[in-house]
């Protein structure tokens, strides 16, 4: 069922800890208020955000009614739907990425820390396993030994970096990358960015502008956008997403960092607002520590044991 | 845009009985409200839960002041019991015989690395020699991000690559800093989860080994519900002496701060406001109080009027503003005197509200109309700044060509002035309240 052992290993212990509780809360057989109140307390704890939360659990109430639904582990059946039916909205892989082309740019952008290099590793270390020609492009010329960080990686995932000097223009270092991948006949680059708060103009216009001197070099690039999200942040993750797919139009989000005991439920609400689906969850700090992300497998995961 | 709590409360108020003391409906429905706007903010599900019941305890039965509206009074005391559960601003304890060992200990990407040296470049700048010692040795390059913001800053690092267990180079460190003379030692450790038991017990020794004066918790202002377990196992395995609360500078409302404080008790050191060594505040716990409930920052704002503006010309201002003599010229030296409060946008930031707008405008573009705005009142001659009605279409060509704007501009910023001495008008006649509700109630 599940594709990798890491997602399953979180999952065993989000499980433990939330979907558990849920789980327990339904084996109460008969639906009573107090579930309705537990229910929305367990999901707000999980980050899912109090309006997220009120709308899943008004749906569920509104089938229960219209269903007849008496027992609690129906109405458990028809929350794992819902859930399911908000993380499912926007389908899975973005066509692009399978579409055979010569040359396929992934842009991989978020905040200060929000584990952007470390996933970019894991994501060579996965592209190259798929037989990609990856190329990564060292475009944070701004914090101290990013570029340092990303060669570090690079090494240990056996792909080349591409990077200019500590304070070099970031639009200068992806023109750079993207003509020796195509010189090299690399198949995929794969740029880091300089983590930005999203609040940030100049540093938002910055980034649109890596992102055009791609696109004029590559049809259609970037072909992905990935907005790496820690998964401990709460409900300002809403806004980053916000801000990012309006500036570099995001295509998909990975969640860092679910190894911990945070929940990342904050994702329901991005898929439920800006219809922006998780591709990948990061489950540590090593270069295998990334699972695909699939809708079904997660909240199937989720509810199960 | 989210909406201000006290125009939600004041909604809530409008449908209860609205005088004299607050009722125990009262005080539920307004409860229900600030519940909601804390969770929106983050703070964690339980310490809402905790919070919510001081607030009623303190609420219900209260007498409404005569100057308030109960939605106003229910907004003080929600604001007076997030400031006591913020607490007050500590200062670093340096305390005792040199040299002080401060530790910083986190998350992942919380913050630690870009904060040491921020606090290395503070305690310079109070004649402290500290000493900053790399203790991330897992990290690829942490060593070097913080060799390199040593350099920077002119600042020493101890480092003594990755083969050396931390606990071990800062306890090497220790001794370096006596013979160097440094008397504050500053440990950028790994970032790691509070459940890594081998990481935590790392931790536990480079404490042991180093008997830290101060070991803060590094905490992203992002930070969610899980920010509750976190600071308390970290807490458990390492005794925590202050928070430093870390991007503060973004549109996170900040619940983290409470739920941290409500576990942990321990107060709120510094607040990270940016990329650069300098960013670095101290904290205000009425500031992060209105923050978290959404009402922006306009504390710092008057605090920051307060200082720069003259007062006098203000006084002078507003009397002429409500004599009706208020003219384009007036108009002109306050545009002066708000200018001196810095760019618009970052000014609109403070303003409950108004912040999400103001992000969306380029920076400069407000401060640019402005600069437009001068530039026409500056092409007018005085009689015409006195007496804006003799403004004819050839003066108003002339006004434009002059100001290098365009004639339909110079027409709609008479028509602005006119609007708002229309509203003075109404102010000086028995509307006047409603009118100054209706003028505020168009900021938000
Ligand atoms: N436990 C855990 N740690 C992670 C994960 N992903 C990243 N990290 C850690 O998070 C910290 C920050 O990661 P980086 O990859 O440097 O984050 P970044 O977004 O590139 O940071 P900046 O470039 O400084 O904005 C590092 O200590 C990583 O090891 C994850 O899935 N799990
Ligand atoms: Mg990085």
């Amino acid at each position: 069922m599940f594709k990798s052992k890491q997602l399953r290993d979180s999952l065993a212990r989000t499980r433990g800890s939330f979907f558990g509780q849920i789980t327990g809360l339904f084996g109460a057989s008969d639906i009573n208020d107090d579930l309705w109140d537990d229910l929305e307390a367990l999901l707000i704890q999980a980050d899912v955000g109090v309006d997220t939360t009120l709308s899943l659990v008004e749906r569920v109430k509104d089938r229960v009614a219209r269903e007849g639904i008496v027992k609690a582990s129906d109405a458990q059946r028809v929350l794992k739907e819902e859930m399911l039916s908000l993380l499912a909205a926007d389908g899975s892989r973005p066509p692009s990425l399978d579409r055979k082309r010569l040359l396929t740019v992934v842009l991989v952008v978020g905040v200060n820390g929000s584990g952007k290099t470390t996933t970019i590793a894991k994501l060579a270390h996965y592209y190259r396993r798929q037989g990609q020609n990856v190329v990564l492009a060292a475009t944070d010329t701004f914090r101290a030994a990013a570029i340092d960080q990303l060669k570090v990686w690079g090494e240990r995932a056996g792909v080349t970096v591409i990077a200019h000097q500590p304070g070099a223009d970031p639009g200068a270092v992806v023109f750079d990358a993207i003509k020796s991948s195509q010189a090299r006949g690399a198949t995929m680059v794969i740029v880091d960015t300089a983590g930005r708060l999203h609040t940030k103009y100049n540093l938002m216009k910055e980034l649109e502008k890596i992102r055009s001197i791609a696109a004029k070099q590559v049809h259609e690039a970037p072909h992905e956008t990935l907005l790496v999200l820690d998964a401990t942040t709460g409900q300002n993750a809403i806004s980053q997403a916000r801000h990012f797919k309006k500036s570099v139009d995001v295509t998909g989000v990975v969640l860092a960092k679910l190894d911990g005991t945070a929940k990342g439920g904050v994702v329901f609400a991005i898929a439920r607002e800006l219809g922006v689906p998780v591709r990948f969850v990061g489950t540590g700090e090593g270069i295998e520590d990334l699972a695909e992300f699939d809708a079904e497998t997660f909240v199937e995961g989720l509810f199960a044991g | 845009m989210f909406e201000n709590l006290q125009d939600k409360l004041q909604g809530v108020f409008q449908r209860l009985s609205s005088r004299g003391k607050l009722s125990e409906a009262d005080v539920d429905a307004a409860l229900r409200e600030v519940r909601l706007a804390l969770l929106e903010a983050d703070v964690n599900f339980k310490v809402v839960k905790d919070f919510i019941g001081r607030v009623r305890e303190r609420a219900v039965g209260v007498e409404v002041m005569q100057s308030l509206t109960p939605a106003q009074q229910v907004v003080k005391i929600v604001n007076e019991e997030l400031i006591a559960t913020l607490g007050e601003p500590a200062r670093l304890n340096l305390d005792g015989p040199a040299p002080h060992v401060i530790m910083l200990v986190g998350l992942q990407g919380s913050g630690k690395t870009t904060t040491a040296s921020k606090l290395a470049l503070f305690l310079r700048k109070s004649n402290h020699r500290p000493l900053l010692v790399a203790a991330d040795t897992r990290r690829p390059a942490a060593i070097e991000q913080l060799q390199v913001l040593g350099r920077q800053l002119d600042i020493p690092v101890h480092a003594e690559g990755t083969d050396v267990p931390p606990p071990q180079i800062c306890a090497n460190a220790i001794k370096k800093a006596r013979q160097g003379a440094h008397d504050v030692i500053i440990l950028d450790t790994a970032g790691r989860l509070h459940i890594d038991e081998a990481l935590m017990d790392e931790l536990a020794q480079v404490k042991a080994k180093t008997n830290p004066q101060e070991v803060l918790l590094v905490a992203d202002a992002m930070t969610g519900q899980d920010a509750v377990r976190v600071a308390e196992s970290f807490h458990q395995q390492v005794g925590l002496t202050g928070l430093i609360l870390t991007k503060i500078d973004g549109d996170a409302r900040g619940g983290a701060a409470i739920s941290i404080r409500s576990v942990t008790g321990v107060p709120i050191k510094f607040l990270g406001t940016g990329e650069r060594s300098g960013d670095l505040e101290k904290f205000h716990p009425d500031r992060m109080a209105s923050r978290i409930l959404g009402m922006g920052d306009i504390l710092t704002l008057i605090e920051r009027a307060e200082s720069t503006l003259d007062q006098e010309k203000a006084q002078r201002a507003g009397e002429r503003l409500l004599a009706g003599e208020f003219n384009l010229e007036d108009f002109l030296e306050q545009l002066g005197e708000v200018k001196k409060l810095g760019p618009m946008s970052q000014l609109l930031e403070m303003i409950p509200g108004m912040a999400s707008m103001s992000r969306s405008l380029p920076p400069d573009l407000t401060d640019q109309q402005l600069r437009r705005v001068e530039a026409i009142i500056n092409s007018m001659t005085l009689a015409e700044r006195r007496n804006p009605k003799i403004l004819n279409a050839s003066r108003k060509r002339r006004v434009a060509r002059g100001s290098g704007t365009t004639v339909q501009e110079v027409n709609q910023l008479l028509a602005q002035f006119r609007q708002m001495q229309r509203m003075m008008k109404q102010l000086r006649g028995g509307k006047g309240q409603r009118a100054l509700a209706n003028l505020l109630g168009g900021f938000r």
